[in-house]
C-alpha cells in the first residue's frame, strides 16, 4: 500500500525545494504525543489585581525595613575625607603640587592637619581617592600583561603588545609593563595622632589585606616561584619609566614584594569610574577599651610624588569604617525605602481600583 | 528547393531563426542539399542551482546579498581591520554560524533537486535506432530520435506522435502534472505516415520552443521515393508534451522535437517567487530604526570624544600616553576609525542571533503543522504539508480568503441525486430497499406517488446510458493492482459500481452510475457498438454512429446510435439553456420547474432530449458530419454548423440532477473565517446559479444578505449598452454598499450584533473583464476603484465564470489595494495555481485534481475544514509568538547595549566595553536565546480550544497589531528605561566602590558584571512574566538559562585561562556575590525594572483574562444560537433568495 502510494506521489517532476518538513510525515498518522499536539501540561499563571496586590504589599513591607536598616547602617558609618591636591595657595601641599618635577631626587613632603569630630570605633580603612583620573579609559585598561603578572617568564622577556607604549625601555622589557603599572599611585600617606598634650604618635597602618585574596595569591605571582631571588629574576627587565624603584624593591617584606605587592595589586584593579577610591591601609582596632581613632587632632603626612594637576585631577585621603554592606553609601537605603514605598502606594491604589472595578465586573458576570 | 521556397515565403533569413528543422530518425532527406546535423540542447533537465564546484562562492555571494548578512560581514571586517574594543570573534562566530546553517540547508535542498534531476535524466527510455530498439537514458535523447513510450509512462520529451497501437491512430494522455486536468485527452498521429517507421523519411519544421502548452505550429515533409514530398500540417493535437502520461494506449512512437530545457514543461517551470511575510517587513522597518539609533549613538560618541579631547590634558594625560602608531595617524582617519569602533561596540543592538532565532522558530514551528493530528485525513492517509516555513505568522494575518469552489468548497465528487422523467420526479434514495423497489417492482419511488410511462422511463435511462463519452476501463490482472491504488480514494464503493469509468468530466460518470442504479448498466464500447444491460438483464447493442462532442459554446453533446431494430436515434444532453430552445415548447414547462428547483438547491442539472432520425435525415446528417470532419479549413466552424443543424426539433424526455457535495464542515469553516473578520471571496469557473447556491449552503450568503449582482444577465437587462449599464450599476451599488453604510469602526470589520445590512456581491468573468479592462474611452480606473470599494464593503463576494488568470488578477487587485491586505488563496486544482502563487499565502488542498496546487502552495491540507484550525489556532499562535520574539529581541538588545553606550560618557569616550568579551558574545547566543526560542515555539497565550471557539479573537491581532509602531515604541521605551536603570543604579552604588565588608574595592569589571547580571535576570524574568503557558520546557529553559549564566560566570572567573592574554574576570563574579550590597542592588534593580510591566499587565486588563474569555464564549455562543435558529445546518430551501437585487 505504502509503495503504491509513493509511486503515485512521484508522478510528474517535483518542482521547487521541499519544505522543511518535507514528506517526512506524510503517509502516516502523526504521533499523538502531547508535545507534537501542543498539549503539554502547562501552568497558566494569570496576573490579576487580586494576585499582584498582596505581592505589592509584601514587597513594600519587606523593602521599607531593609531600606531603613541600610540607611541607618550607612549613616552609622564614620567617614572622613580630606583633599590634599594642593591646587589652592593656602593648601600645605600647594608648593609640592606646583613645583612638581619628575626627576627630583628629594621627595616633596607636606603636612595636613585635620580634626575628627567623632571617634572611629571599629577598624578604620584608609583610602586614597583620585578624581578625573580615567583608569577606565580603554587604552589604559588594556595596557597590561596578565601573564607577565602571573609570573610567566617568557612574558617577562617579551611583554604583550598591548603594553605599548610602555612595553620596552631602552630595548629592555619593562616589568610590570603597561600604562596601568607605569602610573601606579606612589604617594606615601602617614597619619599622626596629636594628643591633647601635643605629642605626635604615628598611627600604625597595616598594608596587608587590602587586595583581593585571589588576586594576591593566584592572579599575581612573581616570576620564578615564591622563593626566587627577585632581584636576579627581574634582571632581564627594566623598571617602568615613571617608577623610582624597580618592582623588586617595592617592599622589604618578601611576601609583599614584586608583583604580589598589595599596593600594586590594588592599583592594577582598574576603577569603574573616573572618580574612585582605592584601599590604602587598614588601621586595626587595638582593644575594646579605646576607639581606633579617638576624636581629636591629627596630621596627615604626605610624600607628594603623584602629579594630578596636568589633567585637573584631585587627590583625597579618606578614613572610613566599614559595615556589612561596605563603605558609606546612602543610595541603597534611600532606593530601598523609595521602592518599598512606591510598591506600598501602588498596592493601595490597586486595592482601590480592584475594589471599585472588581465589584462592577462581578455584577456583570452574574447574568452568566 | 522546397525549403528555399518556404524561406522565401516566410521572408527569408530572419524567419529562419524562428523555426527549427528536425530530421526524423536522423536520416538525411533527399530534398536538402546537405545533411547538417543541427545542434539542439540535450534532454537533460537541470533544476538545481549549484554544482559542487560553484556551490561555495555562489552560495556565499547569494547569502551576502541579504542586507542583514552583508551588514554583519562589514561589522566583522571592521573588527578585523580596525583596532576595536571587541574581538572579531564576538560577531564573527554568530555570523559564521548563520552562514553555515543556511548554506547547509540550501545545499541539502539543492542536493534533493540534483537527485530529482538525476532520476528524471537517467530514466530509461527506448529509442528506435536503425531499426533496433535501444534502451537509453532519458538525458541522451536527441532531437530527431524516435522514442517509444508504453502505457502509463510519462513522455521523456516533447514528441510528435507518429504511430499508435490504437486502431484509430489516436492515443490518450493525461496532463495532470502539467495543467492539472486529469481527464483523458486524445492526440492524433500525423496522417499518412508510413507504418514502417524505418523507411519513414521525413523532416519536421516547427517553431522554436515557446512555453504556451496549447500552441504548436509545424509541418512535416514526408519524402517517398519517386514521389513529390507530401506536406502535413502539425498542430497541438499531434504534440505529446513532456510530463504528460500515456493512458489507455499500449504503445506509441514519436519523434522528439523539443528536448531538455526547451520542452514546454521546462519552459513553464518557474521557480516559486520568494514570498515575504509582513512580519519580515516589520523587522526590516525596526531594523532601520535601530540602525539609525546605532549610527546616531556612534556619531554622538565620536563627536563628544573629540570635544572632550580638545580640553587640556584629557586627550593624552601623562599616565595614558598614546602609542607611536596612534600619534602618527591622520586625525580625520582617526575620527573615522573611532566612528567605526563605536559602531562595532554598539553593533549588538542589531543582533545576528535574531535572524538565527527567527529562522529556527519558523523552521521548528512549522513542524507543529505537520505534526497536528487534526490535519490528518484517514482517507488519503496524509496530514498537512508545509512547503515553506517563511509564512507561518502570515497565517494569523489573513484578511481576504479567496477560495475555489469545485474541489475546495465542494468535494468534486459528483453524485447522482435524482432525475425527472416527463415531469415526474425520481429521487434516488440511498436506502437500498427503495432502490430495489424501483428496479424490481417497476414502481418508481416518487414523492408525488406518480410515475411516467414505462416507455418514457426506459427511453430516458437508455439515453443516459448511451449519450456520453465514457469509457469502461478493461478489467485485467494489472487492473486489480491499479484498482487498489484507487481504492484508497474510494474504497467504500461496491465492486460492481466500481467499474472503472473514465470520462472527461465527473458528471458523465455520475450519470452513467445513476442510470446503473435505475437498472441500466453501460457495459462498454466494442467495435463501435455500445453495450448496455437493461432492467431485464438483457444486453442491448447499439451502433455508435456519431458523437457530437461537447463544447463549452454549445454546452451540450449528442450521440447518434442505431438500435438493433434499425431505428436511428439521436440523444442529446446539455445545459437547460441550450436544450430548451431546441425542443418542442409544450414539453418544456413541465420539466423547467424541476430543473430550476434543482439548480437552486445547488445541483448541477442537465436536460436530456432525443430525436428519432429518419433514414433520409440521417443520410443528410451523416454526410454533413463526414464532410465537416474532413474539412481542412475551418473544421471547427463547419462541424458546429452541422451539429446545430442536426440538434433541432428534439423532444425533451427528462432532466438529471447531480450533486457536487459540500466539503465536510465547509459551512462551519466559512462561518468561522467570517467571524474572524476575514472576507471570503469565492472564485470559480462554475456558473452563477450553482456557485450561488453553494455560497448559500456554505453560509457565505445569509438570509438577510442583500445580493448585488453584476453579471452579464444584469448588464443586458435594460437593453442598453453594456458600458452604460455597468456604470449605472456600479454607481448604484457603490451608493448602497459604501456610501450609505455606517462608517466602520477601525479594527472591527464586522461584528455579530450589528444590525447593519450585509451585502453579498456577485460578479462574473465577462463583467469582470469589462471592469478590469474597459474600453479606452470610459474612465477605466474609476470603475476599478468603485468595484473594489463595493467588494470591500461586502461580507462575501462571489466571482463566477472565472478563467484561472482572472482569479490571479482579482487576487492581485485586492493585494495591491489600499492598506495592502494580506490575502490567502485556497484551491485544489491546476486552475488555482495562479491565484495560489499570487496570494500572500497559498494553500493547496490535497484533492483529486492532481498535485499541482499542492506543489505550488505554501501549505497543503487534506480538507477545507482544516483551514479553520490552520488560521485561527496555528496562524494566531505563530503570529503572536513571532511578534513577541521580534519585539523581545530588539528590547533585550537595547537594554543590553544602552548601559554600554552610557558608560562611554564616563570613560572618556574611549570605546571601553562595559561587559567582558565573553559576556558580549554569549549574551545573545547562550544566556538569553533559549528562553525566547522556547517561548516562541510553545507559547499559547490563549488555549487552542478557545481560539477555535472564538473566531473573533483573530481580529485582535489583525493588521499586524503586535508589530505596529505603538507596541514597538512601548518595547523600546521599556528597553531604554531598563537600560538607564541598570546603568545608573549601579553607578550610584559605585559612588563608593568599597562594597565588601573587608573594605576592599570593586573595579570596572565588577561594575560590568553587576549590570550584566541584572540585565540577564531582568530580560529572562520579563519573558517569564510574559509567558502564559508554562510547560516543563519553559521552566527548564528559563531557570536553566539563569542557572547556566551563574554557572558559566563562576567557571569563567574560576580559573586562570591558560591561552588568554587577559584575565579580567578572574573571581570577579564570586567576589560580587560575596558583597551584600551587590545582592541588594541586583534584587532592587530587577524588581524595579519589572515593575512597569507588572503594573501594565494589571492595569491593561483590570478584569483579568478569565473574565474576558468567559465573555467571549458567551457572546459567540449567543451569536451561534441566533444564527442557527435562523437557518438549519444545510439549507435546502431558497425561498429567501428572492431578495436579490433586480
Amino acid at each position: 500500500m505504502a509503495s503504491s502510494y509513493s509511486a503515485k506521489e512521484e508522478d510528474g517532476q517535483r518542482a521547487g525545494a521541499p519544505g522543511p518538513a518535507g514528506n517526512a510525515n506524510s503517509g502516516k498518522k502523526p504521533d499523538n504525543t502531547a508535545f507534537k499536539q501542543q498539549r503539554l501540561p502547562a501552568w497558566q499563571p494569570i496576573l490579576t489585581a487580586g494576585t499582584v496586590l498582596p505581592a505589592f504589599f509584601i514587597i513594600g513591607l519587606i523593602f521599607i525595613p531593609i531600606g531603613i536598616g541600610l540607611f541607618v547602617t550607612s549613616n552609622n558609618i564614620k567617614e572622613f575625607e580630606i583633599d590634599y591636591t594642593g591646587t589652592d595657595s593656602w593648601s600645605p601641599c600647594y608648593n609640592c603640587a606646583q613645583n612638581y618635577s619628575w626627576n627630583s631626587s628629594t621627595p616633596c613632603r607636606c603636612t595636613l592637619p585635620f580634626t575628627l569630630e567623632q571617634p572611629f570605633e571599629s577598624n578604620v580603612f584608609m583610602y586614597y581617592g583620585l578624581s578625573n583620573f580615567y583608569q577606565n579609559h580603554r587604552r589604559y585598561v588594556k595596557s597590561r600583561d596578565d601573564s607577565q603578572l602571573n609570573g610567566d617568564l617568557s612574558s617577562l622577556k617579551y611583554p604583550s603588545k598591548e603594553c605599548e607604549p610602555y612595553r620596552l625601555n631602552e630595548n629592555k622589557p619593562i616589568a610590570p609593563c603597561g600604562a596601568i603599572a607605569n602610573s601606579m599611585f606612589n604617594d606615601t600617606l602617614e597619619l599622626y595622632y596629636i594628643d591633647p598634650n601635643g605629642t605626635q604618635t604615628l598611627i600604625p597602618l597595616m598594608k596587608k589585606g587590602i587586595a583581593w585574596w585571589t588576586d594576591k595569591h593566584v592572579k599575581f605571582r612573581n616570576p620564578g616561584g615564591s622563593n626566587a631571588n627577585l632581584t636576579a629574576v627581574f634582571q632581564v627587565s627594566t623598571k617602568p619609566v615613571n617608577w623610582r624603584n624597580p618592582v623588586y624593591e617595592l617592599d622589604s617584606d618578601p611576601e609583599n614584594n614584586g608583583f604580589i605587592n598589595e599596593d600594586f595589586i590594588v592599583w592594577m584593579r582598574t576603577a569603574a569610574l573616573p572618580t574612585f577610591r582605592k584601599l590604602y591601609r587598614i588601621i586595626q582596632k587595638k582593644n575594646n577599651m579605646t576607639p581606633t581613632l579617638p576624636r581629636g587632632n591629627y596630621t596627615l603626612e604626605v610624600v607628594y610624588n603623584y602629579p594630578v594637576n596636568s589633567f585637573e585631577g584631585r587627590k583625597r585621603m579618606i578614613l572610613s569604617t566599614i559595615s556589612w554592606m561596605g563603605g558609606k553609601n546612602p543610595f541603597l537605603g534611600i532606593a530601598y525605602i523609595t521602592v518599598g514605598s512606591v510598591c506600598f502606594f501602588l498596592g493601595v491604589v490597586l486595592l482601590f481600583i480592584h475594589h471599585k472595578y472588581g465589584n462592577r465586573n462581578n455584577s456583570s458576570d452574574i447574568p452568566n | 528547393m522546397l525549403r528555399r521556397r518556404i524561406n522565401l515565403l516566410f521572408g527569408g533569413d530572419e524567419k529562419r531563426v524562428d523555426s527549427r528543422t528536425i530530421y526524423v530518425g536522423h536520416r538525411p532527406c533527399p530534398a536538402t542539399e546537405a545533411f547538417i546535423p543541427p545542434k539542439f540542447c540535450d534532454n537533460r533537465i537541470v533544476s538545481s542551482k549549484y554544482t559542487i564546484w560553484n556551490f561555495l562562492p555562489k552560495n556565499l555571494f547569494e547569502q551576502f546579498r541579504r542586507i542583514a548578512n552583508f551588514y554583519f560581514l562589514i561589522i566583522f571586517l571592521v573588527q578585523v581591520i580596525v583596532d576595536t574594543p571587541t574581538s572579531p570573534v564576538t560577531s564573527g562566530l554568530p555570523l559564521f554560524f548563520v552562514i553555515t546553517v543556511t548554506a547547509i540547508k540550501q545545499g541539502y535542498e539543492d542536493w534533493l533537486r540534483h537527485k530529482a534531476d538525476y532520476e528524471v535524466n537517467k530514466y530509461p527510455v527506448i529509442v528506435l535506432e536503425d531499426g533496433r530498439s535501444i534502451r537509453k537514458e532519458s538525458e541522451k535523447i536527441k532531437v530527431g530520435d524516435i522514442v517509444e513510450v508504453v502505457e502509463d509512462e510519462t513522455f521523456p520529451c516533447d514528441l510528435i506522435l507518429l504511430q499508435s497501437t490504437r486502431d484509430d491512430d489516436t492515443c490518450f494522455v493525461t496532463t495532470a502534472s502539467l495543467d492539472g486536468e486529469s481527464n483523458h485527452k486524445t492526440h492524433y498521429t500525423v496522417p499518412d505516415t508510413e507504418k514502417d517507421l524505418q523507411s519513414l523519411n521525413a523532416t519536421i519544421e516547427c517553431e522554436q520552443p515557446q512555453p504556451d502548452l496549447y500552441k504548436f505550429v509545424g509541418r512535416m515533409h514526408i519524402y517517398k521515393t519517386d514521389q513529390e514530398p507530401a506536406v502535413r500540417s502539425l498542430g497541438p493535437e499531434n504534440l505529446l508534451l513532456k510530463g504528460a502520461t500515456l493512458k489507455n494506449t499500449k504503445k506509441i512512437y514519436g519523434v522528439a522535437v523539443y528536448t531538455g530545457m526547451e520542452t514546454k514543461m521546462a519552459l513553464n517551470y518557474q521557480g516559486k517567487s520568494q514570498k515575504r511575510s509582513a512580519v519580515e517587513k516589520s523587522i526590516n522597518a525596526f531594523l532601520l530604526v535601530y540602525l539609525c539609533i546605532l549610527i546616531s549613538k556612534a556619531v554622538v560618541c565620536t563627536t563628544l570624544k573629540y570635544v572632550w579631547q580638545s580640553q587640556d590634558g584629557q586627550d593624552e594625560p601623562w599616565y595614558n600616553e598614546k602609542t607611536q602608531k596612534e600619534k602618527d595617524t591622520y586625525v580625520y582617519l582617526k575620527m573615522f576609525t573611532d566612528f567605526l569602533s563605536f559602531m562595532v561596540l554598539f553593533n549588538f543592538i542589531i543582533p545576528v542571533s535574531m535572524y538565527v532565532t527567527v529562522e529556527m522558530q519558523k523552521f521548528l514551528g512549522s513542524f507543529f503543522i505537520t505534526w497536528d493530528k487534526d490535519f490528518f485525513d484517514p482517507e488519503i492517509q496524509e496530514g498537512a504539508l508545509v512547503n515553506t516555513s517563511d509564512l507561518n505568522e502570515e497565517l494569523g494575518q489573513v484578511e481576504y480568503v479567496f477560495t475555489d469552489k469545485t474541489g475546495t468548497l465542494t468535494q468534486n465528487n459528483m453524485e447522482y441525486i435524482e432525475c425527472c422523467i416527463d415531469g415526474f420526479q425520481y429521487r434516488n434514495s440511498d436506502s437500498m430497499s427503495e432502490l430495489d423497489g424501483f428496479c424490481v417492482t417497476d414502481g418508481p419511488v416518487s414523492k408525488l406517488q406518480q410515475k411516467a410511462g414505462r416507455d418514457k422511463e426506459e427511453l430516458f435511462l437508455r439515453a443516459l446510458c448511451l449519450c456520453h463519452t465514457v469509457q469502461v476501463k478493461e478489467a485485467g490482472p494489472d487492473e486489480i493492482d491499479s484498482d487498489q491504488v484507487d481504492g484508497l480514494v474510494s474504497e467504500l464503493s461496491q465492486p460492481d459500481e466500481q467499474r472503472g469509468f473514465i470520462a472527461s468530466s465527473p458528471d458523465e460518470v455520475a450519470l452513467v452510475k445513476g442510470a446503473m442504479k435505475h437498472g441500466f448498466t453501460f457495459l462498454g464500447l466494442e467495435n463501435k457498438s455500445m453495450k448496455i444491460r437493461n432492467r431485464e438483464n438483457n444486453v442491448e447493442l447499439y451502433d455508435l454512429l456519431h458523437v457530437l462532442n461537447f463544447d463549452p459554446v454549445r454546452r451540450r453533446m449528442s450521440v447518434i446510435v442505431r438500435s438493433k431494430s434499425g431505428e436511428t436515434l439521436l440523444f442529446c444532453k446539455g445545459a437547460d439553456s441550450s436544450i430548451f430552445p431546441r425542443v418542442r415548447q409544450e414539453e418544456v414547462d413541465r420539466i423547467r420547474m424541476h430543473v430550476e428547483r434543482n439548480a437552486t438547491e445547488g445541483y448541477r442539472t442537465l436536460c436530456v432530449a432525443y430525436k428519432q432520425l429518419s433514414p433520409e435525415e440521417f443520410a443528410v446528417a451523416d454526410a454533413g458530419l463526414r464532410d465537416a470532419r474532413l474539412a481542412l479549413q475551418d473544421r471547427e466552424e463547419k462541424l458546429m454548423a452541422v451539429y446545430n443543424q442536426v440538434e433541432t426539433s428534439m423532444s425533451l424526455i427528462g432532466a438529471t440532477a447531480v450533486e457536487d457535495r459540500l466539503q465536510e464542515e465547509a459551512a462551519e469553516t466559512m462561518e468561522a473565517l467570517q467571524g474572524a473578520g476575514m472576507k471570503v471571496w469565492v472564485l470559480t469557473g462554475d456558473k452563477m446559479e450553482t456557485a450561488k447556491s453553494t455560497c448559500y449552503a456554505c453560509r457565505l450568503f445569509q438570509r438577510g444578505t442583500e445580493l448585488l449582482e453584476l453579471t452579464v444577465r444584469t448588464l443586458e437587462d435594460g437593453g442598453r449598452k453594456r458600458e452604460e449599464r455597468l456604470h449605472e450599476l456600479l454607481l448604484d451599488y457603490h451608493k448602497k454598499a459604501v456610501q450609505d453604510a455606517p462608517p466602520v469602526k477601525a479594527g472591527v470589520t464586522r461584528s455579530w450584533s450589528t444590525a447593519n445590512q450585509e451585502y453579498g456581491f456577485i460578479v462574473d468573468g465577462a463583467t469582470l473583464s469589462l471592469v478590469m479592462n474597459p474600453s479606452p474611452d470610459t474612465n477605466s480606473s474609476r470603475y476599478k476603484s468603485l468595484f473594489l470599494q463595493i467588494c470591500q464593503n461586502c461580507t462575501a463576494v462571489l466571482c463566477c465564470r472565472m478563467a484561472p488568470l482572472q482569479k490571479a488578477q482579482i487576487v492581485k487587485m485586492v493585494k495591491n489595494s489600499k492598506g495592502s491586505p494580506i490575502t490567502l488563496s485556497i484551491g485544489d486544482g491546476a486552475n488555482d495555481v495562479s491565484m495560489i502563487l499570487e496570494a500572500h499565502v497559498g494553500i493547496g488542498i490535497k484533492g483529486k485534481e492532481g498535485r499541482q496546487a499542492v506543489r505550488n502552495s505554501d501549505y497543503a491540507i487534506p480538507k477545507l475544514k482544516h483551514l479553520k484550525k490552520l488560521l485561527l489556532a496555528h496562524g494566531h499562535l505563530y503570529y503572536v509568538r513571532i511578534a513577541h520574539l521580534v519585539q523581545y529581541f530588539f528590547y533585550k538588545n537595547l537594554c543590553f547595549i544602552l548601559p554600554q553606550f552610557l558608560y562611554q560618557f564616563f570613560c572618556g569616550y574611549s570605546q571601553q566595553p562595559l561587559y567582558d568579551a565573553a559576556y558580549l558574545t554569549m549574551y545573545n547566543i547562550c544566556f538569553t536565546s533559549m528562553p525566547i526560542l522556547a517561548f516562541s515555539l510553545l507559547e499559547q497565550h490563549i488555549a487552542i480550544e478557545y481560539l477555535l471557539d472564538n473566531a473573533t479573537l483573530y481580529r485582535e491581532i489583525a493588521k499586524n497589531a503586535m508589530l505596529k509602531w505603538g507596541p514597538f515604541l512601548y518595547w523600546t521605551v521599556l528597553g531604554i528605561f531598563q537600560g538607564l536603570l541598570f546603568f545608573f543604579g549601579v553607578k550610584y552604588l559605585f559612588s563608593n566602590p568599597a562594597l565588601q565588608d573587608n573594605g576592599q574595592v570593586f573595579g570596572n569589571w565588577s561594575y560590568g558584571t553587576i549590570v550584566f547580571t541584572v540585565l540577564v535576570f531582568t530580560v529572562t524574568l520579563k519573558l517569564a512574566l510574559d509567558t502564559r503557558h508554562w510547560t516543563w520546557i519553559n521552566h527548564f529553559v528559563i531557570w536553566g538559562s539563569l542557572a547556566f549564566y551563574v554557572f558559566f560566570s563562576f567557571f569563567w572567573g574560576g580559573i586562570i585561562w591558560p591561552f588568554l592574554k587577559q584575565q579580567r574576570l578572574y573571581f570577579v563574579f564570586a567576589n560580587m556575590l560575596s558583597s551584600v550590597s551587590a545582592w541588594l542592588v541586583i534584587i532592587l534593580l530587577i524588581l524595579l525594572s519589572l515593575l512597569p510591566d507588572i503594573l501594565l499587565m494589571v492595569f491593561r486588563k483590570p478584569r483579568g483574562p478569565h473574565a474576558r474569555q468567559k465573555k467571549k464564549i458567551q457572546t459567540s455562543a449567543e451569536a451561534r444560537q441566533s444564527r442557527s435558529s435562523i437557518r438549519p445546518l444545510l439549507m435546502r430551501t431558497f425561498s429567501d433568495e428572492s431578495n436579490t437585487v433586480i
